[in-house]
Order: structure tokens, then sequence, then C-alpha cells
């Protein structure tokens, strides 16, 4: 699975939808996810790929890794996993 | 002073997964201990417990749910549905507003901690859910039934060991009985029969390793249980004007610290509590008809609670029953209170007294009538909850027949 597949599944299965309906300009809002359900997701992708987000649910906006729609978090997920040693 | 009547009733407990199933299992002299499963039981010295068995939290809960709900949290959610569906009250406008829900429990997400601890020290993972907070938090569960059921007056989380349950039911009545509430939701609930949960007591060399044998010569030691129970205190005109079915009065409570000893009980404490709800209630000590022991299974609790018990009674110690119903569900520790009261409620409106089971050898220490294991018909006026926690705070209930 790519790095877009698992992002999708993990995406869909927190807004409770089927992964088609998940694309890549969607936002979380888009989806329907609060602020509980954007840290299960961060959760769920830091296990996925073995990498640690710097994300605080305090200042989401002012976080390195952009989280404005499902694009820009593959992006940040690639980046985290290119970077890891 | 308001009136204040039980008039909803719900429970989990290894006896049963409602007040009718858990009513007809005492009723049997049912035992609902048994051997414990749950992982690395091996590694324990104890492996018996009261557990609740046929649960599935899985249909019950969607995966939202799971994620916040410890379990227990899960049994006083499905303890609430069960009081709340026969109080038959709906709550919004100005009962949302004041009604609220006291619930007792020591220990909490006993469990949650136990699994994320496994995780970051056995595991060595780095890293838990989100959620673990919210979801191991004392209060939890009483703010899952705030949300459930829109409960938006007082709310909160009383931790007091083993009286856990009735010092919040006893809020709950000052509550009712003061009309600052027309309703409360009150009880409490308990699940630490876990790895940690049961390696923390067995440290304790309280526990017994083959059964509950409250009052009995040969008894050694406690049993753990878990589960749920949850009540509607309402104040009796608000019921009486929706005719509402009334289980039963609660008619005072007492609560008392020893300020002695922090796991050794005293009789004095307990007697003052005893006696204290009984003034309370405005109730002469012959009206009491049955006593719900706190009835552990030591050998301290029970001959020093008999004792208690001789003392505020006189002669009249020898005419009433006093069963522990530990005996058959185990201790419930912060949610033992609220089991027990079911099964005075069983005395008053029905006319049954639930034994004390697993009973082998008369003890000259606790010389009463402990209704030996078979229960027993009779006409109960008043009967009383007691509960007497590790830290020496005590709090007894006093519940009458309508």
């Amino acid at each position: 699975m790519s790095t877009r597949d698992k992002v999708i599944a993990i995406v869909a299965e927190q807004a409770l939808l089927a992964p088609s309906d998940v694309t890549l300009t969607s936002t979380l809002d888009d989806l329907g996810i609060d602020s509980m359900g954007l840290v299960e997701c961060i959760f769920a992708i830091e296990e996925e790929f073995d990498i640690s987000i710097p994300f605080n649910a305090n200042t989401p906006d002012e976080s390195d890794f952009d989280i404005s729609n499902v694009a820009a978090i593959i992006a940040g997920i690639d980046k985290l996993v290119s970077q890891k040693t | 002073m308001k009136r204040v009547v039980i008039t909803g009733a719900g429970t989990i407990n290894a006896l049963g997964h409602s007040v009718a199933a858990t009513f007809a299992a005492m009723r049997e002299g049912h035992c609902g201990i048994g051997p414990l499963e749950f992982r690395d039981v091996e590694r324990l010295a104890i492996r018996i417990g009261g557990q609740v068995h046929g649960f599935e939290a899985e249909g019950r809960f969607n995966r939202q749910q799971m994620s916040l709900y410890d379990r227990f949290t899960q049994f006083t959610l499905i303890a609430a549905k069960e009081a709340i569906a026969q109080s038959g009250l709906e709550f919004h406008g100005e009962l949302s507003a004041k009604s609220g829900v006291v619930l007792g429990t020591a220990g909490g997400g006993v469990s949650t901690w136990d699994d994320n601890y496994r995780s970051v020290y056995e595991d060595g993972k780095n890293r838990v859910h989100p959620f673990v907070v919210p979801k191991l938090m004392n209060n939890a569960a009483a703010s899952h039934v705030s949300m459930e059921f829109n409960l938006k007056g007082p709310s909160f989380t009383v931790s007091t060991a083993c009286a856990s349950s009735n010092h919040a039911m006893a809020q709950a009545f000052q509550m009712v009985r003061s009309g600052m509430s027309a309703a409360m939701v009150t009880g409490g609930s308990e699940s630490m029969l876990c790895f940690g949960g049961v390696k923390a007591w067995e440290g304790l060399r309280v526990m017994s390793k083959e059964a509950c044998r409250p009052f009995s010569a040969n008894r050694n030691g406690m049993v753990q249980g878990e589960g749920a129970g949850i009540f509607v205190f309402e104040d009796y005109d608000h019921a009486r004007a929706r005719g509402a079915e009334i289980l039963c009065e609660v008619l005072g409570f007492a609560m008392s610290s020893d300020a002695s000893d922090i796991v050794m009980p005293s009789k004095q404490g307990a007697a003052r509590a005893i006696a204290g709800a009984l003034k309370d209630g405005g109730i002469n000590p012959e009206q009491v008809g049955y006593i719900n022991a706190h009835g552990t299974g030591t050998v301290a609790n029970d001959k020093t609670e008999c004792a208690a018990v001789a003392d505020v009674f006189g002669p009249h110690a020898d005419r009433l029953m006093i069963s522990s119903t530990k005996s058959m569900h185990g201790h419930l520790i912060g949610g033992t209170g609220a089991v027990e009261l079911l099964a005075c409620i069983m005395a008053l409106k029905d006319g049954v007294i639930a034994p004390t089971i697993s009973y082998e050898e008369p003890d000259p220490e606790c010389a009463l009538d402990v209704v030996p294991n078979t229960a027993r018909d009779a006409r109960v006026e008043v009967a009383l909850s007691n509960a007497f926690a590790f830290g020496g705070l005590n709090a007894v209930l006093a519940l009458g027949r309508v």
C-alpha cells in the first residue's frame, strides 16, 4: 500500500466513510473530523509509519506539520519518513 | 425537607446483567464467584473473583465510544440505561438543568492504566492512544452518563475506597432531600479485575483463594467482584405526581471517620455511622428488620461489624437479619454499596432476604442471624446498607418500605 492509500484508509476510518469518498483535496473539516478525531488520526499515522509528528493540539495552525488537506498530510508524512535514519 | 424515593434501578454484576437477573440469583443463593479469566492470570496467587461474563462491549458501543469507555464506564452506562428507563424520566428543561450524576468508584479506569503501562513498560512502546486520560479518569463514567442522558446539574465522582458508592448516594440523597434537585442519578461502579488490579490486592494478604465466607468461622478473606449499580433518587412528591413506580424510600444516612488506622476497622466508627443513620432517618432501632452488611469475609471486618451492630441495637440485634451478599457477587470495592443496595430493595419491596452463602461454621464473634446459605421470606419495614472503607471512612444508608 502506498502512503496515499494508507492515509486515506486511516482518515476514512476516522470519518466513518468509504475510502473512495476521501480525495486528495478533502479537508478534515469536509470529512467531519473534529479535534478529537484529528488527534486519533495523528496517533494512527504515527503508529502506521513509525514516525513522530510534531503536532500540538493547542496550536494546530502553528504546527510544522501541514494538515490543511489529505495531500498535505501525505506530503508531510513522506518528508518525515525520508528523514528517518 | 423533601421525602426521597428510588424510582429506578439498574445493574450489571457477576450475578446478572439486570436487576431482575440479580434478584433471581440472590433469591437462589447463586454464587457468581469463579475462576478469573484475563491475560497473565497464571502469574497471580489469587485466581478467583466475581467477574462479569457473557458481556461483549463490541456489540453495544461503537468504535468511537469504545476508544473512550473503560470497562467501568461501560458497566455504568449499561446500569444507568436500565435505571433511567425504569424511572420513566426524560431529562429536559428545568429537570435537566437541576439533575446530575453522583457516582462512586475507587479505581476508575484501572484496566486502562494497566493496559497502557503494560504497553509502555513491558512492550517498550513509546506512544499511547490519545484518549488514555479521558478514558481512565475517575469521573469518566459520571461524565458519560451526564452526556448520554442530558443531565446538566451537579455531577461528580466520590472516591472513598469501599464506601465510595454509599458516600456518593448520600450526596445525591442530600441534594434531593434539600430540594436542590428533583431527581439525581447515583450509585457506582468498579472494574479492577485485571492483572495489575488483582496483583495490587494480593499484596495486602487479605484475599481468599477459595471463597468469600462472611461471618463463617472458617472465613479466610475477601474476593473481588466487578460491575455497577445505578439508581434514580427522586423527590417523593415529584414521583407521585407523575405516577412513577416507587421501589423504596431513602430515609436517612450517616457518615463517620474512624480517625485511627488506614486499614483496620473500628467498632466505634462503624457504630457511630449506623446509629447516625437511624437518628438521621428518625428510625427506632426496633424498626430495622434487615442489614446488608459490609461483610467482606475478612476476620477483622466481620467481627468488628457484628460488635458494632450489637452495640447499636442491643437485644434487637438478635432479632434482625444481617447478610453479606459479597459471598455471591464478590466485593465490588467502590461499586459495592450500589450493588448491595439492591438486596435492601429486594427485602423491602419483595419481602425476600438475600442469604450469606458459602457459610459453613458459626463464629461466636459473629453470633447474629446472618441468613446462612438460603434466602428467606420476611416483611421488612426498614433496611440498612453498611459500607466501611479502608482509611476508616464509613457510610450507612437507611431505606424504608413504601
